[in-house]
Protein backbone atom coordinates (compact mmCIF):
# COMPACT_ATOMS: atom_id res chain seq x y z
CA UNK A 1 0.00 0.00 0.00
CA UNK A 2 1.74 2.95 -1.13
CA UNK A 3 0.87 6.72 -1.04
CA UNK A 4 2.20 8.65 -4.33
CA UNK A 5 3.81 12.28 -3.32
CA UNK A 6 2.13 14.20 -5.84
CA UNK A 7 -1.44 12.49 -5.01
CA UNK A 8 -0.64 13.52 -1.25
CA UNK A 9 0.28 17.17 -2.87
CA UNK A 10 -3.11 17.24 -4.42
CA UNK A 11 -5.08 16.37 -1.28
CA UNK A 12 -3.11 18.86 0.67
CA UNK A 13 -4.15 21.28 -1.72
CA UNK A 14 -7.87 20.21 -1.97
CA UNK A 15 -7.86 19.84 1.93
CA UNK A 16 -6.73 23.45 2.27
CA UNK A 17 -9.09 24.90 -0.49
CA UNK A 18 -12.08 23.49 1.36
CA UNK A 19 -10.91 24.25 5.14
CA UNK A 20 -11.09 27.58 4.01
CA UNK A 21 -14.25 27.37 2.42
CA UNK A 22 -15.46 26.12 6.24
CA UNK A 23 -13.75 28.62 8.36
CA UNK A 24 -14.16 31.56 5.58
CA UNK A 25 -18.02 31.93 6.97
CA UNK A 26 -16.71 32.95 10.57
CA UNK A 27 -15.22 36.38 9.10
CA UNK A 28 -18.62 37.05 7.28
CA UNK A 29 -21.29 35.89 9.75
CA UNK A 30 -23.84 39.34 9.98
CA UNK A 31 -22.08 41.13 7.67
CA UNK A 32 -22.70 39.12 4.01
CA UNK A 33 -25.62 40.92 1.98
CA UNK A 34 -25.49 39.47 -1.64
CA UNK A 35 -27.98 40.64 -4.41
CA UNK A 36 -30.44 38.60 -5.53
CA UNK A 37 -28.46 37.88 -9.16
CA UNK A 38 -25.55 37.30 -6.83
CA UNK A 39 -27.36 35.00 -4.45
CA UNK A 40 -28.68 33.12 -7.53
CA UNK A 41 -24.96 32.54 -9.11
CA UNK A 42 -23.85 31.43 -5.78
CA UNK A 43 -26.63 29.13 -5.55
CA UNK A 44 -25.66 27.61 -9.35
CA UNK A 45 -22.32 26.81 -8.13
CA UNK A 46 -22.91 23.03 -7.64
CA UNK A 47 -24.92 22.34 -10.40
CA UNK A 48 -22.77 24.12 -12.41
CA UNK A 49 -19.72 22.10 -11.16
CA UNK A 50 -21.05 19.01 -11.60
CA UNK A 51 -22.39 19.60 -14.94
CA UNK A 52 -19.34 20.95 -16.26
CA UNK A 53 -17.24 17.64 -14.65
CA UNK A 54 -19.34 15.10 -16.38
CA UNK A 55 -20.65 16.68 -19.73
CA UNK A 56 -17.66 15.06 -21.66
CA UNK A 57 -18.63 11.92 -20.80
CA UNK A 58 -22.13 12.20 -20.97
CA UNK A 59 -21.90 14.52 -24.45
CA UNK A 60 -18.85 14.04 -26.28
CA UNK A 61 -17.95 9.96 -25.46
CA UNK A 62 -20.34 8.03 -27.94
CA UNK A 63 -23.87 7.99 -28.17
CA UNK A 64 -24.57 5.05 -25.94
CA UNK A 65 -23.10 7.31 -23.17
CA UNK A 66 -25.33 10.41 -24.28
CA UNK A 67 -28.59 7.75 -24.32
CA UNK A 68 -27.69 6.64 -21.25
CA UNK A 69 -27.39 10.62 -19.90
CA UNK A 70 -30.90 10.82 -21.07
CA UNK A 71 -32.04 7.86 -19.04
CA UNK A 72 -30.72 8.91 -16.10
CA UNK A 73 -32.02 12.39 -16.35
CA UNK A 74 -35.29 11.19 -16.76
CA UNK A 75 -34.89 8.80 -13.78
CA UNK A 76 -33.63 11.71 -11.44
CA UNK A 77 -37.00 13.05 -11.77
CA UNK A 78 -38.85 9.94 -9.60
CA UNK A 79 -36.14 7.98 -8.19
CA UNK A 80 -33.78 7.90 -5.25
CA UNK A 81 -30.11 9.01 -5.44
CA UNK A 82 -28.54 5.24 -5.72
CA UNK A 83 -31.76 3.89 -7.51
CA UNK A 84 -30.87 6.64 -10.54
CA UNK A 85 -26.98 5.71 -10.06
CA UNK A 86 -27.97 1.55 -10.76
CA UNK A 87 -30.62 3.30 -13.51
CA UNK A 88 -27.79 4.85 -15.58
CA UNK A 89 -25.28 1.72 -15.13
CA UNK A 90 -27.63 -0.25 -16.78
CA UNK A 91 -28.81 1.85 -19.23
CA UNK A 92 -24.70 2.28 -20.20
CA UNK A 93 -24.45 -1.41 -20.44
CA UNK A 94 -27.19 -2.30 -22.57
CA UNK A 95 -26.39 1.09 -24.85
CA UNK A 96 -22.83 -0.12 -25.26
CA UNK A 97 -24.21 -3.56 -26.04
CA UNK A 98 -26.76 -2.70 -28.59
CA UNK A 99 -24.87 0.36 -30.78
CA UNK B 1 -31.77 22.57 30.36
CA UNK B 2 -29.84 19.85 28.51
CA UNK B 3 -27.01 18.12 29.81
CA UNK B 4 -23.75 16.78 28.31
CA UNK B 5 -24.65 13.37 28.03
CA UNK B 6 -28.32 14.95 26.73
CA UNK B 7 -26.78 16.62 24.42
CA UNK B 8 -24.67 13.26 23.05
CA UNK B 9 -27.11 11.15 22.79
CA UNK B 10 -29.56 13.76 20.85
CA UNK B 11 -26.31 14.49 18.78
CA UNK B 12 -26.06 10.46 18.11
CA UNK B 13 -29.66 9.70 16.92
CA UNK B 14 -29.97 12.84 14.61
CA UNK B 15 -26.91 11.87 12.83
CA UNK B 16 -27.86 7.73 12.47
CA UNK B 17 -29.82 7.61 9.55
CA UNK B 18 -27.22 10.22 7.89
CA UNK B 19 -24.21 7.72 8.38
CA UNK B 20 -26.70 5.20 6.98
CA UNK B 21 -27.11 7.00 3.66
CA UNK B 22 -23.63 8.15 2.70
CA UNK B 23 -22.29 4.46 3.70
CA UNK B 24 -23.19 2.91 -0.12
CA UNK B 25 -21.92 6.67 -1.63
CA UNK B 26 -18.60 5.95 0.31
CA UNK B 27 -18.55 2.35 -0.88
CA UNK B 28 -19.04 3.42 -4.15
CA UNK B 29 -16.52 6.63 -4.25
CA UNK B 30 -13.97 4.38 -3.06
CA UNK B 31 -14.44 1.83 -5.87
CA UNK B 32 -14.46 4.63 -8.29
CA UNK B 33 -11.18 5.92 -6.38
CA UNK B 34 -9.67 2.52 -6.68
CA UNK B 35 -10.27 2.03 -10.64
CA UNK B 36 -8.00 5.57 -11.15
CA UNK B 37 -5.17 3.62 -9.37
CA UNK B 38 -5.73 4.81 -6.29
CA UNK B 39 -4.33 2.96 -2.71
CA UNK B 40 -6.85 2.34 -0.09
CA UNK B 41 -4.12 4.16 2.12
CA UNK B 42 -4.87 6.91 -0.59
CA UNK B 43 -8.46 7.15 0.04
CA UNK B 44 -8.49 7.28 3.19
CA UNK B 45 -6.01 9.84 3.25
CA UNK B 46 -8.26 12.09 1.05
CA UNK B 47 -11.31 11.44 2.86
CA UNK B 48 -10.04 12.09 6.50
CA UNK B 49 -8.45 15.37 4.90
CA UNK B 50 -10.76 16.77 2.61
CA UNK B 51 -14.11 15.14 3.97
CA UNK B 52 -16.44 16.46 0.87
CA UNK B 53 -18.07 14.08 -0.67
CA UNK B 54 -19.18 16.62 -3.80
CA UNK B 55 -15.86 17.62 -4.70
CA UNK B 56 -14.06 13.94 -3.85
CA UNK B 57 -16.72 12.64 -6.25
CA UNK B 58 -15.26 15.45 -8.65
CA UNK B 59 -11.47 15.13 -8.29
CA UNK B 60 -11.45 11.25 -8.57
CA UNK B 61 -13.60 11.64 -12.05
CA UNK B 62 -10.80 14.38 -12.75
CA UNK B 63 -8.19 12.26 -11.66
CA UNK B 64 -5.17 11.37 -14.22
CA UNK B 65 -1.77 10.51 -13.45
CA UNK B 66 0.19 12.35 -12.05
CA UNK B 67 -2.51 13.85 -10.14
CA UNK B 68 -3.76 17.79 -12.24
CA UNK B 69 -3.18 19.48 -8.52
CA UNK B 70 -4.15 23.08 -9.89
CA UNK B 71 -7.07 21.31 -11.44
CA UNK B 72 -7.94 19.59 -8.49
CA UNK B 73 -8.12 22.50 -6.15
CA UNK B 74 -9.63 24.77 -8.44
CA UNK B 75 -13.00 22.34 -8.71
CA UNK B 76 -12.34 21.67 -5.27
CA UNK B 77 -13.05 25.22 -4.35
CA UNK B 78 -15.70 25.68 -6.40
CA UNK B 79 -17.83 23.07 -5.45
CA UNK B 80 -17.00 23.90 -1.79
CA UNK B 81 -17.67 27.59 -1.75
CA UNK B 82 -21.15 27.05 -0.68
CA UNK B 83 -19.72 26.37 2.70
CA UNK B 84 -18.88 30.04 3.01
CA UNK B 85 -22.63 30.85 3.50
CA UNK B 86 -23.53 27.55 5.29
CA UNK B 87 -20.65 28.58 7.75
CA UNK B 88 -21.98 32.56 8.16
CA UNK B 89 -25.32 31.25 9.15
CA UNK B 90 -24.19 28.93 11.56
CA UNK B 91 -21.15 30.93 13.12
CA UNK B 92 -23.64 33.27 15.27
CA UNK B 93 -24.95 29.68 16.51
CA UNK B 94 -21.72 28.66 17.95
CA UNK B 95 -21.34 31.07 20.63
CA UNK B 96 -20.86 28.15 23.22
CA UNK B 97 -18.13 27.22 21.49
CA UNK B 98 -14.23 27.79 22.48
CA UNK B 99 -11.92 29.27 19.99
CA UNK B 100 -10.40 26.17 19.87
CA UNK B 101 -13.40 24.20 19.15
CA UNK B 102 -15.12 26.52 16.42
CA UNK B 103 -11.79 26.10 14.61
CA UNK B 104 -11.24 22.47 14.81
CA UNK B 105 -15.36 21.53 14.42
CA UNK B 106 -15.17 23.72 10.70
CA UNK B 107 -13.13 21.35 9.80
CA UNK B 108 -15.17 18.49 9.11
CA UNK B 109 -18.63 20.63 8.67
CA UNK B 110 -20.43 18.92 6.06
CA UNK B 111 -23.81 19.27 4.16
CA UNK B 112 -25.71 16.91 6.78
CA UNK B 113 -24.09 17.64 10.25
CA UNK B 114 -24.27 21.61 8.92
CA UNK B 115 -28.01 20.94 8.07
CA UNK B 116 -28.75 18.82 11.20
CA UNK B 117 -27.10 21.73 12.96
CA UNK B 118 -28.96 24.13 11.69
CA UNK B 119 -32.06 22.99 12.83
CA UNK B 120 -31.20 22.13 16.78
CA UNK B 121 -30.19 25.58 17.01
CA UNK B 122 -33.76 26.94 16.39
CA UNK B 123 -34.67 25.35 19.28
CA UNK B 124 -31.54 24.61 21.48
CA UNK B 125 -27.96 26.14 22.43
CA UNK B 126 -25.64 24.39 19.84
CA UNK B 127 -23.41 22.72 22.39
CA UNK B 128 -19.56 21.13 21.60
CA UNK B 129 -21.31 18.50 22.78
CA UNK B 130 -23.68 17.63 20.21
CA UNK B 131 -21.87 19.05 17.33
CA UNK B 132 -18.90 16.51 18.02
CA UNK B 133 -21.52 13.56 18.75
CA UNK B 134 -22.86 14.51 15.33
CA UNK B 135 -19.68 14.86 13.37
CA UNK B 136 -17.35 12.01 15.03
CA UNK B 137 -19.63 8.94 14.02
CA UNK B 138 -20.46 10.50 10.70
CA UNK B 139 -16.70 11.12 9.81
CA UNK B 140 -15.64 7.58 11.21
CA UNK B 141 -18.55 6.24 8.82
CA UNK B 142 -17.02 8.00 5.66
CA UNK B 143 -13.51 6.95 6.38
CA UNK B 144 -14.73 3.59 6.88
CA UNK B 145 -16.92 2.87 3.97
CA UNK B 146 -14.88 4.83 1.28
CA UNK B 147 -11.63 2.63 2.70
CA UNK B 148 -13.38 -0.40 2.16
CA UNK B 149 -14.52 0.84 -1.05
CA UNK B 150 -11.31 0.93 -2.19
CA UNK B 151 -10.36 -2.52 -0.93
CA UNK B 152 -13.08 -4.06 -3.10
CA UNK B 153 -12.70 -2.06 -6.15
CA UNK B 154 -9.25 -3.08 -6.31
CA UNK B 155 -9.97 -6.54 -6.74
CA UNK B 156 -13.47 -6.00 -8.87
CA UNK B 157 -10.93 -4.24 -11.50
CA UNK B 158 -11.48 -2.45 -14.25
CA UNK B 159 -14.74 -0.24 -13.40
CA UNK B 160 -15.30 0.17 -17.17
CA UNK B 161 -16.42 -3.71 -17.86
CA UNK B 162 -19.53 -3.64 -15.08
CA UNK B 163 -20.51 -0.05 -16.27
CA UNK B 164 -19.59 1.55 -13.78
CA UNK B 165 -17.04 4.36 -15.26
CA UNK B 166 -21.02 5.82 -15.79
CA UNK B 167 -21.89 5.59 -12.33
CA UNK B 168 -20.47 8.98 -11.83
CA UNK B 169 -21.81 10.97 -14.61
CA UNK B 170 -25.51 9.30 -13.18
CA UNK B 171 -24.78 9.95 -9.74
CA UNK B 172 -24.10 13.83 -10.53
CA UNK B 173 -26.97 13.71 -12.60
CA UNK B 174 -28.61 12.65 -9.79
CA UNK B 175 -27.23 15.21 -7.46
CA UNK B 176 -27.57 17.93 -9.80
CA UNK B 177 -31.76 16.89 -9.72
CA UNK B 178 -31.16 17.58 -5.42
CA UNK B 179 -29.99 21.01 -6.24
CA UNK B 180 -32.71 21.91 -8.71
CA UNK B 181 -34.77 24.86 -8.15
CA UNK B 182 -36.54 25.49 -11.79
CA UNK B 183 -35.90 27.87 -14.51
CA UNK B 184 -32.69 29.39 -12.97
CA UNK B 185 -31.00 26.13 -12.84
CA UNK B 186 -32.21 24.89 -16.07
CA UNK B 187 -30.01 27.75 -17.69
CA UNK B 188 -27.32 26.79 -15.61
CA UNK B 189 -27.28 23.29 -16.69
CA UNK B 190 -27.92 23.94 -20.36
CA UNK B 191 -24.58 26.40 -20.89
CA UNK B 192 -22.43 24.46 -18.23
CA UNK B 193 -23.04 21.46 -19.98
CA UNK B 194 -22.76 22.89 -23.59
CA UNK B 195 -19.97 24.90 -22.96
CA UNK B 196 -18.26 21.88 -21.09
CA UNK B 197 -18.98 19.52 -23.71
CA UNK B 198 -17.37 22.25 -26.27
CA UNK B 199 -13.79 23.21 -24.30
CA UNK B 200 -13.84 19.24 -23.73
CA UNK B 201 -13.64 18.75 -27.56
CA UNK B 202 -11.65 21.97 -28.83
CA UNK B 203 -8.86 22.53 -25.62
CA UNK B 204 -9.16 19.57 -23.65
CA UNK B 205 -9.08 18.74 -19.72
CA UNK B 206 -8.94 19.77 -17.24
CA UNK B 207 -10.43 23.30 -18.70
CA UNK B 208 -13.68 21.99 -19.71
CA UNK B 209 -14.85 22.17 -15.90
CA UNK B 210 -13.69 25.91 -15.25
CA UNK B 211 -14.88 27.02 -18.76
CA UNK B 212 -17.94 25.03 -17.88
CA UNK B 213 -18.86 26.04 -14.69
CA UNK B 214 -17.90 29.53 -15.20
CA UNK B 215 -20.55 29.47 -18.13
CA UNK B 216 -23.52 28.04 -15.85
CA UNK B 217 -22.91 30.98 -13.35
CA UNK B 218 -23.13 33.63 -16.01
CA UNK B 219 -26.74 31.78 -17.09
CA UNK B 220 -27.75 31.90 -13.54
CA UNK B 221 -26.69 35.40 -13.40
CA UNK B 222 -28.86 36.43 -16.45
CA UNK B 223 -31.57 34.19 -16.19
CA UNK B 224 -31.93 35.51 -12.32
CA UNK B 225 -31.85 38.96 -13.40
CA UNK B 226 -35.38 38.95 -15.16
CA UNK B 227 -37.00 37.45 -12.59
CA UNK B 228 -38.69 40.17 -9.97
CA UNK B 229 -38.94 37.29 -7.37
CA UNK B 230 -37.18 38.56 -4.36
CA UNK B 231 -34.69 36.42 -2.82
CA UNK B 232 -36.03 33.73 0.14
CA UNK B 233 -33.92 33.46 2.80
CA UNK B 234 -33.63 30.61 5.18
CA UNK B 235 -36.33 31.01 7.62
CA UNK B 236 -34.47 31.99 10.90
CA UNK B 237 -36.02 30.81 14.48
Amino acid sequence: MSVDPINLLAFLGMAVATYATRIGGLALAGRLSLSPRAQAAFDAIPPAVLVAVIAPSALATGWAETAAAAVTVLAATRLPLLAVVAVGVVAVVGFRAVM
Amino acid sequence: MSTTRDDVRRGLSDIWPAMVAAAPIGLLFGALAAGKGLSALEVFLMSAMVFAGGAQFAAIELWTTPAPVAALVFSTLLINARHVLMGASLAPKLDGFSRGQKFLGLFYMADENWALAEKRARTHRLSPAYWFAMVIPFVSAWLATSTLGASIGAVLGDPKRLGADFAFTALFIALVAAFWKGRVTFWTVAAAGIASALTYRLAGPPWHVAAGALCGLMAAWLAAGADERPVTEEAKA
